[in-house]
């Protein structure tokens, strides 16, 4: 039968061969990226839809009962006025992905303009902006912040703009050495001697590798502004309250920590379980990108 | 015996004469070094104190405003007189350009200007409170160092169970946030097990849990980097030869690989003090140890911008000191950078 439709052949032979390559590329990925994937998901679905997880509304009042222990009620515990922590933690999860998503996102734009600037536009520009970014590491990433706090108050907007300010030089500095790299490879090279103008030569060849490994550098990014950000909050500088900002949180709890551990632990552990995860993904996409790990896809 | 080798020895005699220069060479050519990178540091002070400038500047117009209502403890608008005797008190008044030769001129001559609230020098305000967070980062960092190579010296190149809870535990240790990790020690460590102080305390004992949650992070990327490397060089050449010399596997680690393996994370030393800093804001604030950190927290949460401005001025001075440390590190390290 088959030798009646030769096209139909081909046609079924590509949707085998994407299904063998999906198959290959399931198998590719170790179980821990899975599970890491899995939980960033609920993160995502925590920040885009809490009503789907939250038992309970975060902000209800409940002074009977304040500073219940976890339980199947209340499954990470009640704070000192009674309100649901895992509600809250819920809830804290827009907030958080939302600044570490921002910041992460606008300190990789300042850090291409930066490192475009030095890798690309000479040697002049390469030496103002080499010592710019030098300055901004002389700025510790919490100095810095704090100093934006201090003049422009605390609030979302300060802290997502305080943390990227903080993390733009380490980005700046990662993006500029790649592109000098790329910009004096051989293939590089080559396109110049052939005569292609450089506007060509930057957007087809440069760029296109120079930035791959930029969503490795994006995911690892957004644990650590995440963390950044609710330090802030933590020293009560940073998403003011009743917001449940995870670092909000933590630094409310502080003042029950002895007879409430869980207000502390509990908004913690999703601070880690996020960064662990985020950072563990980003790591696996910075294998395949190196080429470390092949697959027919990504 | 053949002539062919001495002549061969000779040679190698005479390019070691022409590669070391005499020392009274080598001396001034480091003198200059120095000179170089001390030049750029002042470059890069005077840098981050014209950005604290630009950034103070912007918002000048309600400071007097805000800092006299917390001051009297009313929300009402401040008189005019009391504005403008704040304004003339803290040369507010004065043009931008003004202020910025002041600032600058200030500094230079060591003095940061006076703080808003507490009505003393900031010179004094920071050289008080410096120094429990000098020895906190300065433990912390040694201790990061120890950890991270110790584990790596175990761990690196080896594919078991062990060396895989080690990469583990360093991915871990690099995401896990300073102030919770502080707040459990401080909780299981000292409150429950109660074998450290609970705060407060300022002796060796009261040093041992911030020191090390401040060390955890830091040990992490530390070990990370340094794993990398130390996997790359167990590969070379002369640690094939090593071994071919009947040299057991730990002796080649410590003897051979660690010194190679260790240049990156020198370097990464230098950045890692700026992060300590920030690092060290977060634990003291945990454990209530005095420092910087309870200074910069209080002075940012009521707008104290002169204390802000110098404390971030000294760590960076502070920061410049410690990269120039390393650099000169790097030479002792690996010799072969000694002629470049």
């Amino acid at each position: 039968m088959s030798t009646i439709n030769p096209a139909y052949e081909d046609f079924r032979d590509e949707t085998t061969a994407l299904r063998k390559r999906l198959i290959a590329f399931a198998r590719s990925v170790p179980i821990g990226i899975w599970v890491a994937a899995i939980i960033v998901l609920a993160f995502v679905v925590a920040a885009v839809a809490p009503g789907l997880l939250e038992t309970q509304n975060p902000y209800s009042l409940d002074l009977v009962g304040r500073l219940a222990a976890p339980s199947g009620a209340h499954l990470f515990g009640t704070d000192q006025l009674g309100r649901d922590v895992f509600s809250r933690v819920v809830a804290g999860a827009r907030q958080s992905l939302l600044i570490g998503v921002g910041s992460t996102l606008l300190a990789l734009i300042l850090a291409l303009i930066l490192g475009m600037l030095a890798g690309l536009g000479g040697r002049i520009a390469d030496a103002i902006v080499s010592r710019v970014i030098d300055v901004a590491f002389a700025f510790p990433v919490l100095f810095l912040a704090l100093m934006v706090v201090t003049v422009y108050g605390a609030n979302v907007a300060s802290t997502l703009v305080a943390v990227a300010l903080g993390t733009t030089a380490g980005y700046a500095r990662m993006i500029r050495g790649q592109l000098i790299a790329v910009r004096d490879a051989g293939y590089v090279e080559a396109a110049r001697v052939t005569g292609h103008p450089f506007s060509k030569i930057v957007w087809r060849h440069i760029l296109p590798n120079a930035l791959r490994p930029l969503l490795a550098l994006f995911t690892l990014g957004i644990g650590n502004s995440i963390i950044w950000a609710s330090g802030l909050s933590f020293l009560g500088l940073g998403v003011p309250p009743p917001a449940p900002e995870w670092g909000a949180l933590l630094d409310a709890g502080r003042d029950y920590t002895t007879i409430a551990w869980w207000l502390e632990v509990m908004p913690g552990l999703a601070i880690v379980l996020l960064a662990v995860s985020v950072t563990v993904l980003g790591r696996h996409v910075q294998a395949r990108l190196e080429g470390k790990i092949r697959t027919n896809l990504i | 015996m053949s002539s062919a080798d001495t002549t061969s020895a000779q040679r190698v005699v005479a390019a070691a004469d022409h590669g070391a220069a005499p020392l009274g060479r080598r001396a001034g050519r480091a003198a200059f070094w120095l000179l170089k990178r001390l030049f750029g540091g002042v470059l890069v002070l005077w840098a981050t104190a014209t950005v604290i400038f630009i950034l103070q500047a912007l918002t000048e117009t309600n400071r007097a405003k805000s800092v006299i209502q917390q001051l009297s403890g009313s929300s009402q608008n401040p008189t005019k007189a009391d504005v403008g005797a704040f304004n003339s008190k803290f040369g507010l008044n004065e043009s931008v350009f003004h202020q910025y030769w002041s600032w600058i001129g200030g500094l230079a001559h060591g003095n940061f200007g006076i703080s808003y609230f507490q009505h003393e020098a900031v010179t004094t305000i920071i050289s008080r409170e410096l120094g429990p967070t000098l020895v906190l980062t300065f433990v912390a960092l040694a201790l990061a160092w120890v950890l991270a190579v110790g584990v790596t010296v175990l761990a690196a190149g080896r594919n078991n169970f062990a060396s895989r809870l080690a990469t583990g535990f360093q991915l871990l240790c690099a995401s896990l946030p300073t102030y919770w990790v502080g707040t459990i020690f401080l909780v299981v460590f000292a409150l429950d097990l109660g074998w450290f102080p609970v705060e407060g305390a300022t002796g060796v004992s009261g040093l041992v849990l911030p020191a090390v949650t401040l060390a955890l992070p830091v040990s992490g990327f530390m070990g990370q980097v340094i794993q990398d490397e130390f996997t790359s060089v167990l590969g070379q050449p002369f640690v094939l030869s090593a071994r071919a010399r009947g040299m057991s596997d730990i002796g080649v680690r410590v003897r051979h690989v660690i010194r190679h393996a260790t240049l990156p994370a020198l370097t990464l030393s230098g950045w890692a003090v700026g992060y300590l800093f920030s690092g060290a804001v977060l634990v003291e604030t945990v454990f209530a140890r005095p420092g910087i950190g309870s200074v910069l927290v209080n002075a940012a949460n009521e707008g104290d911008v002169p204390v802000v401005s110098g404390v971030i001025v000294a760590s960076a001075a502070v920061y410049v000191l410690a990269n120039i440390v390393v650099d000169a590190l790097y030479v002792v390290v690996d010799p072969r950078l000694k002629s470049a």
